[in-house]
C-alpha cells in the first residue's frame, strides 16, 4: 500500500515545502505574539517575584506602588517590624525615570533599597555579574537590559552612582529595566530637584515675609531645611515568618496600623487586572485575529492546492477510488502542511523573532504545544471545504474536461 | 537512470527535513522555560578580608565664631569680608552708638546733680546731728521739755536715712554711667580668635536684633568631616582609625585622615551614626565649609577564613543560603555569614567549607531540578 498523500507531496515537494515555510513564517508570528502576551504578564510577575516579598504595605487607600503613587514615613517600618508573623519589614522607593550616562540616556526604574545586605526584601535576588551593593550610598546594580556595564559611571539627579553588578530579568510592569541603588540616595534623588529648582525654591521662600522675619534670625535657614528633606518611602516590603498567613499577617497590620496592605495574590491581581490589562487585552485581540487569519490562509492554501488537481481527483474516482482514500489525501497533505508550518513557525519564533523583540518575549512550552493542537484542528477542519470541492467533482471531467 | 531522480528528491527532501526537525528539537529544549539555566560557578576561598566602613558627610569646621552685637541696634561699619584671615583682638566692624554718646552726657550730668543732693543731704544731716545734741544738752539740765528733745533726735534719722539714699543714689547713676560705657566699647565687633571670615551677612545701615550674626569667623586649622555612617554598617568604628576622604570636587584623590571621635549621639531618624574625621594635612586651598566628602575607613584585616562573594548569596524560604554544585547536581545549602567588606566578600562562619564550588551567577532563578550549564560569564553581559 502506497500512501497517495506522500506520493504527491513527493511529486511536487518543492512547492510543497515553501507553501509550508511560509505558513511557518505565519505561525511563527502568531508564536511570537502569545510570547509577547506571556512576556506582558510575566514582566509584571517577575516585578513581584523578585522583590521577594509576601506583603506590600502602601499608603491607606492607594493601589501603590506599583498602579499608584504612595508615600508613607519611612520609619513606619519599625512598627511593622514588630507585629506578630513578620520576619522581616523593608522599606523601599520606585521611581521611573530618565538615566542618564556618558552616552545619552536610558529609560530605567529606580529602586531604593533598604541597606544591609542580600536577602533584604527588594534586593535583587541573583546576578548575572559582579557584586551587590556594599556601600551605602552611590552604587547602583542594573540589569543588562539598560545596556550599561560594570564600572561604568551613571548620573541620577545630581549625584554619580557607579555600577558594580548586573542583573537579568529585574524589570518594571512596562518591562523597563530596574536600577538598584541604596535607600537614603533614591529618597534624595525622588526628592531632589535640579540646581535651578532648588536655588529658585529658596528665593521664593527668603521672599515670603512670613517666613523671612526681621525680628527672628534663623526661621528662614529652618524653613529651607525643613523643605529640602524627604522622610517618606513608596512601600514597606514584609517576608511574613513561616507557618503564619499571609492574609492574618496583613489583617492585622491593616487593623492596628491603619495602612493598605496587599498580599502577593492581590498585587498581581492589580499588576496584571488593571495596570497591563488594555495593554494585554490589546495583544490578545491581535493573537486571536491572527489566528483567525492565519486559518482563514490554511483553508485557501489546501483549497488551491486541491483545485490544482482536481483532474488527478477525477481519474481516480473514474478508476474506482473510495472516497474515504480521497478524503484522506486531502487531509494527510493538509495536516503534513500543518506540521512543517508548526516546526518552521516555532524555530523561527524561537531562533529569529523573539530575539530581536525589544521587551521580553516569554514561549511557554505549553501555549506551543496548544498551538500544535490548534493548528492541526485548523488544518482538517479548513481543508473540509476542499474535501467537498472533491467529492463534487465528476468524474467525467477526467476525460473532458 | 529512472531511479535516480526519485533518490534525489528524497536526499533533497531529508535534507530540508531532518536539519528543520534538529532545529526544531533544540529551539524547544535549549530556549525558553526548558533550556538549562547558564550558571558561572566560583570555589570557596580561603582568605583575609579587610571591611571597611563607608560613609558620606561635610566639611566642617570645629569652631565657628558668630560675631554680632548684644543689644540691637544699626550696623555702623563692617571692615572685614569674606576670605580675610583676622587675628584675635581685631575690630571686625561696628555698630552705630545713635544715641548712646547723649545719653552718656545725660547720666553724667544726673551723676552730677545727684552728687549735689548728696552735699544737701550731708548738710542737712550734719545740722540735724547738731540741733539734736545740743537738745540732749538742754534736756539733760531740764531747760526743754522731754517732746522738743524727742522730735531733735528724729530729725536727725530722718536726715541720716536721707544722706544714704543719695549716696545710693549716686552709686546707681555711676553704675549705669559705666553700662553704657561699656555698651559704647561694646559697639565693636572684636575677633576672639584667629581664624578666618566665612560670611558677611548684614552690611552697614541693617537693623539687627541682639544675637544676630554680623560676620561669621571659622578656624581654618580645625577643619573636620562631619559623617554620617549608616547604623547598619558602622560596627566596629573607632576613634583613631586611619581613614580615606574622597572630596567631591576631587573624585578619585584619596586624602589620608583618620577618625577623631565617634559621636556618642546617634542620628534616631536617620538611623546613622556620627563621626568626626580630621584630615592628615588640610588641603591647600582649604576645602570649602559645606562640601560633599566621601570616607572610607579601614577596619584591621581579619584572620584568613573561607569567603564567598556577596551575587553567591540567594534566600529561599527565608532562608540564607548559596547553590552548592557536586559533578552536575545543584543543592542548596543553607549558610551562617560573617563579616563582609566593601569589595563584595563575606566570610562563611558555617555551610561551606574551602573548595567547595558554588554558583556566583545564574542566568534564572535555579531551583533544584533546573539543568544547569556552566560558563565563564552569563551572556549578554558586556566585559
Amino acid at each position: 500500500m502506497i500512501s497517495l498523500a506522500g506520493r504527491d507531496i513527493l511529486h511536487s515537494w518543492g512547492k510543497f515545502i515553501f507553501t509550508g515555510m511560509g505558513l511557518g513564517l505565519l505561525i511563527g508570528i502568531t508564536l511570537s505574539m502569545a510570547g509577547i502576551y506571556r512576556g506582558m504578564v510575566d514582566d509584571a510577575k517577575v516585578l513581584l517575584d523578585n522583590s521577594g516579598a509576601d506583603l506590600w504595605v502602601v499608603q491607606e487607600n492607594t493601589l501603590g506602588p506599583y498602579a499608584e503613587p504612595s508615600s508613607i514615613y519611612d520609619d513606619i517600618w519599625r512598627g511593622i517590624s514588630g507585629m506578630p508573623g513578620v520576619a522581616q519589614a523593608a522599606n523601599i522607593t520606585y521611581l521611573t525615570m530618565q538615566v542618564r550616562r556618558e552616552s545619552g540616556d536610558v529609560r530605567a526604574m529606580v529602586a531604593g533599597i533598604t541597606p544591609g545586605g542580600p536577602g533584604i526584601p527588594g534586593w535583587p535576588p541573583f546576578l548575572v555579574a559582579g557584586r551587590q551593593i556594599t556601600r551605602s550610598h552611590y552604587e547602583a546594580v542594573a540589569d543588562i537590559a539598560s545596556g550599561l556595564k560594570i564600572g561604568e559611571r551613571i548620573k541620577l539627579r545630581r549625584n554619580h552612582y557607579t555600577v558594580v553588578g548586573m542583573t537579568r530579568r529585574m524589570v518594571s510592569s512596562n518591562g523597563d529595566p530596574m536600577i538598584f541603588i541604596p535607600l537614603k540616595d533614591a529618597q534624595e534623588a525622588q526628592f531632589l530637584k535640579d540646581n535651578d529648582a532648588i536655588w529658585a525654591q529658596r528665593r521664593r521662600t527668603a521672599e515670603n515675609p512670613a517666613f523671612n522675619r526681621p525680628g527672628v534670625p534663623g526661621l528662614l535657614d529652618a524653613i529651607i531645611a525643613s523643605q529640602s528633606i524627604n522622610p517618606y518611602v513608596n512601600a514597606v516590603l514584609v517576608r511574613v515568618e513561616k507557618g503564619h498567613d499571609p492574609e492574618d499577617v496583613a489583617e492585622s497590620i491593616r487593623r492596628w496600623k491603619r495602612l493598605t496592605v496587599y498580599t502577593r495574590s492581590q498585587m498581581e491581581e492589580i499588576l496584571v487586572g488593571k495596570l497591563i490589562a488594555t495593554a494585554a487585552k490589546q495583544i490578545f485581540m491581535f493573537l486571536v485575529i491572527l489566528s483567525l487569519v492565519s486559518s482563514a490562509i490554511v483553508a485557501f492554501i489546501i483549497y488551491t492546492l486541491t483545485m490544482g488537481k482536481i483532474r488527478e481527483i477525477a481519474v481516480l474516482k473514474l478508476i474506482g477510488t473510495k472516497n474515504r482514500t480521497i478524503i484522506g489525501l486531502i487531509m494527510q497533505q493538509s495536516i503534513a502542511l500543518g506540521l512543517i508550518g508548526f516546526v518552521v513557525g516555532k524555530i523561527s519564533a524561537t531562533l529569529l523573532m523573539a530575539p530581536i523583540f525589544p521587551k521580553y518575549v516569554l514561549l511557554e512550552p505549553l501555549d506551543s504545544a496548544i498551538g500544535l493542537v490548534a493548528v492541526i484542528i485548523i488544518c482538517v477542519l479548513s481543508s473540509i471545504v476542499a474535501i467537498r470541492a472533491a467529492l463534487k467533482v465528476d468524474p467525467a471531467e477526467a476525460i473532458g474536461g | 537512470m529512472k531511479k535516480l531522480p526519485f533518490q534525489k528528491r528524497t536526499l533533497a527532501l531529508l535534507s530540508i527535513i531532518v536539519p528543520l526537525l534538529l532545529l526544531f528539537i533544540y529551539a524547544a529544549l535549549y530556549s525558553g522555560p526548558l533550556a538549562p539555566v547558564a550558571v558561572v560557578l566560583t570555589t570557596v576561598d580561603n582568605k583575609s578580608i579587610s571591611p571597611a566602613l563607608f560613609g558620606i558627610g561635610t566639611v566642617e569646621a570645629r569652631y565657628t565664631y558668630r560675631i554680632g552685637p548684644t543689644y540691637p541696634g544699626r550696623v555702623k561699619s563692617v571692615n572685614v569680608d569674606v576670605g580675610d584671615l583676622v587675628k584675635a583682638g581685631q575690630v571686625l566692624g561696628e555698630m552705630d552708638p545713635v544715641d548712646l554718646e547723649a545719653r552718656i552726657r545725660a547720666q553724667i550730668a544726673a551723676l552730677k546733680r545727684a552728687n549735689a543732693q548728696l552735699r544737701e543731704a550731708q548738710a542737712r544731716k550734719d545740722y540735724a546731728q547738731a540741733q539734736a545734741s545740743r537738745y540732749e544738752e538742754l534736756f539733760k539740765a531740764r531747760s526743754t521739755s522731754k517732746e522738743i528733745a524727742a522730735a531733735k533726735r528724729q530729725d536727725l534719722l530722718v536726715a541720716k536715712a536721707a544722706f544714704t539714699a543719695a549716696q545710693e543714689e549716686v552709686s546707681r547713676l555711676r553704675a549705669d554711667l559705666n553700662a553704657l560705657k561699656a555698651q559704647l566699647r561694646n559697639l565693636a565687633l572684636v575677633a576672639p580668635a584667629d581664624g578666618l571670615i566665612v560670611s558677611r551677612d548684614v552690611e552697614p545701615g541693617t537693623t539687627v536684633v541682639a544675637g544676630q550674626a554680623v560676620v561669621e569667623l571659622i578656624d581654618p586649622d580645625t577643619v573636620w568631616i562631619n559623617v554620617r555612617f549608616d547604623q547598619i554598617r558602622a560596627h566596629g568604628l573607632a576613634s583613631g582609625l586611619p581613614a580615606q576622604i574622597v572630596l567631591r570636587s576631587q573624585a578619585g584623590k584619596v586624602l589620608p585622615g583618620r577618625v577623631l571621635r565617634v559621636e556618642p549621639l546617634a542620628d534616631a531618624v536617620t538611623e546613622e551614626t556620627l563621626a568626626k574625621v580630621v584630615f592628615k594635612t588640610i588641603p591647600d586651598p582649604m576645602p570649602p565649609i559645606g562640601e560633599l566628602a566621601e570616607i572610607t575607613v579601614n577596619l584591621p584585616s581579619l584572620a584568613p577564613c573561607p569567603v564567598i562573594p556577596n551575587a553567591a548569596i540567594r534566600i529561599i524560604d527565608g532562608k540564607i543560603g548559596v547553590w552548592q554544585v557536586t559533578g552536575r547536581k545543584l543543592s542548596y545549602i543553607p549558610v551562617s555569614l560573617g563579616i563582609s567588606d566593601l569589595d563584595g566578600y563575606v566570610q562563611v562562619r558555617k555551610g561551606l567549607k574551602v573548595g567547595d564550588r558554588i554558583v556566583v551567577y545564574s542566568e534564572n532563578a535555579l531551583s533544584k531540578h533546573k539543568r544547569i550549564h556552566v560558563v565563564d560569564h552569563i551572556p549578554g553581559v558586556k566585559q
